[in-house]
């Protein structure tokens, strides 16, 4: 475990008496970038879900908390998050009638040191010069990509040692995807935050990410280096489709 | 004039009791979705605790007030964490079941645990006091003193402490919210308990005027029901707006429209005429699904 910032082994999980997730085992190192790729309905958002223990799940998954390793299955979301983990939801997530100011206030909400939270939001604008710009404005009334750019900064604001993303770039223009991306690429580097990409744009997650599990229906059916799949054509062409 | 005069300032005083409860209906609907029928009788028995621990145990009347206040609040975190915890995901009508169950036995325990003789409840403020003015009795500016406080304390609590914001945040979005970290159910507890901590204040401001019986609060509540469907169900300001509205207009169309007797009418006409014509309410948000 000496790498690994969690290690999932015979990950199941279902929705009521509906199984999505069969089996299913990855880790994801700790520093590095780890992308889930799959089509539509593979079980990559319920894999983030299974993370959070917002959906039922059997099998195994242990955090490498730096002081030792818990396990996560059965414990109370809240709990996770206390732990580090922050999840950026498919759909943003922000709280659209709250204020931008207030959306991070909130991603703070489990830590105590009132001072370190105040510097982190001014990063947070530094960052983002348009979140500073719509510091009071309510949150819904954001562009799709400044929404993306809250929900980022909004989960930071723990200061995750684990950042779930969950489709970043879904409904957003390219440019601004590139932005966010450039910026996620920053984030892992500066702070080393370890995370953990799900995406549906195979190859800017494939750009991103040093490790790689392609998931079709509830099965991982591929792992690797993302570098290696990248330039793998076969594989490319099998299962990502280009 | 100056007699409309006087119904008006009789109407804001009354309006100020009805904007409270109104209050605390909006306080639970917003955290938890769902109107409290028991709102009223929860703060009838609420008066009679501070009642007994008055008359009975002899305690200070400001003693017993705040002793009162933060009984009741366990009191109401208690009834949602037990009673209310394992209907969150149920339909809403078995909730509508479970509220007026809980109007029932709180009725009940009233009357079992004091009996339903009518009592009277002393005010703080006493009738020859430096309050009183030509308009305002003695009592109706010191309620309306104290009920000010609650409000500006209640909007500061939301406005500016973390839990009022991880409060607001948890009604919202409560999906949202779990992922920050805040115990979403927990939450709904506290929204319980300050509604029922509002609601015995409320109460025992009203008991000096129409006097302490297990039935006190059941038209009040209606005209809190009507000021909390008029001014918007999820706008606390709107409730306390719509509990003044509600107080003015019962009196003067009383007094002046239809007679005394049909006072209590007016409330349900406002209720059936609001979620009729303006579902949302004066200030409340329009809320729009996708079909």
């Amino acid at each position: 475990m000496a790498d690994m910032l969690l290690e999932a082994k015979k990950l199941c999980a279902f929705y009521g008496p509906t199984q999505v997730l069969f089996d299913v085992d990855f880790a994801i190192e700790i520093g590095k970038v780890t992308t889930i790729l799959g089509a539509n309905g593979a079980g990559k958002t319920t894999t983030l879900r299974a993370l959070c223990q917002n959906v039922r799940t059997t099998g195994s998954m242990t955090l490498n908390t730096g002081a030792g390793d818990v396990q996560l299955v059965g414990q109370s979301t809240d709990a996770i998050v206390r732990m580090g983990v922050a999840h950026v939801p498919d759909g943003r997530g922000t709280f659209t009638a709250l204020s931008v100011e207030d959306n991070l206030k909130l991603g703070a909400y489990v830590r105590r040191d009132k001072a370190e939270v105040a510097r982190d939001i001014d990063k947070a604008y530094s960052r983002f010069p348009r979140l500073a710009e719509r510091r009071r404005q309510q949150a819904g009334t954001l562009s799709g990509g400044e929404q993306q750019m809250l929900a980022i900064s909004r989960a930071l604001m723990l200061r995750p040692k684990l950042l779930l993303l969950d489709e970043p770039s879904f409904g957003l223009a390219p440019l601004i995807v590139a932005e966010i991306f450039r910026i996620m690429r920053q984030i892992n580097a500066e702070d080393g935050v370890s995370m953990l990409l799900v995406e549906q744009n195979t190859s800017l997650a494939l750009n991103l990410a040093h490790h790689a599990y392609l998931l079709e229906t509830g099965n991982v059916a591929l792992s690797g280096q993302a570098e290696q799949i990248k330039n793998d054509e076969s594989v490319r062409r099998a299962y990502l489709g280009y | 004039m100056e007699a409309l005069l006087f119904q008006i300032f009789s109407g804001l005083a009354n309006g100020i009791i009805y904007g409270s409860v109104a209050l605390a209906l909006v306080m639970i609907y917003q955290a938890t979705h769902h109107i409290n029928f028991a709102q009223g009788e929860m703060a009838t028995f609420s008066t009679f605790i501070a009642w007994a621990l008055i008359h009975e145990a002899g305690w200070s009347y400001w003693v017993a007030f705040f002793f009162t206040v933060a009984v009741s609040f366990t009191g109401g975190l208690l009834v949602q964490r037990i009673v209310l915890r394992p209907m969150e995901k149920a339909p809403v009508l078995t909730n509508v079941i479970v509220f007026i169950g809980l109007l029932l036995i709180f009725n009940a325990l009233s009357g079992m645990l004091f009996d339903h003789t009518i009592k009277a409840f002393e005010s703080p403020f006493p009738k020859e006091s430096a309050l009183a003015t030509r308009f305002f009795a003695a009592h109706q500016i010191g309620s309306a003193g104290v009920l000010m406080v609650m409000l500006f304390a209640l909007f500061a609590f939301f406005k500016y402490t973390s839990v009022g914001l991880a409060m607001r945040a948890a009604a919202q979005n409560p999906d949202s919210a779990k992922l920050v970290g805040i115990r979403v159910s927990w939450m709904l507890g506290l929204g319980w308990g300050l509604a029922a901590a509002i609601g015995a204040v409320a109460g025992m401001m009203v008991a000096p005027i129409v006097f302490l019986d297990p039935n006190m609060m059941a038209g009040i509540l209606l005209y809190g029901f009507a000021g909390a469907l008029l001014g918007g169900i999820d706008n606390p300001l709107g409730a306390v707006i719509g509990g003044l509205v509600v107080g003015v207009l019962e009196n003067l169309l009383g007094a002046y429209v239809i007679g005394t007797e049909l006072k209590l009418t007016v409330a349900l006409v406002l209720i059936v005429g609001t979620l009729t014509l303006r579902p949302n309410g004066l200030f409340g948000k329009k809320v729009v699904t996708r079909v």
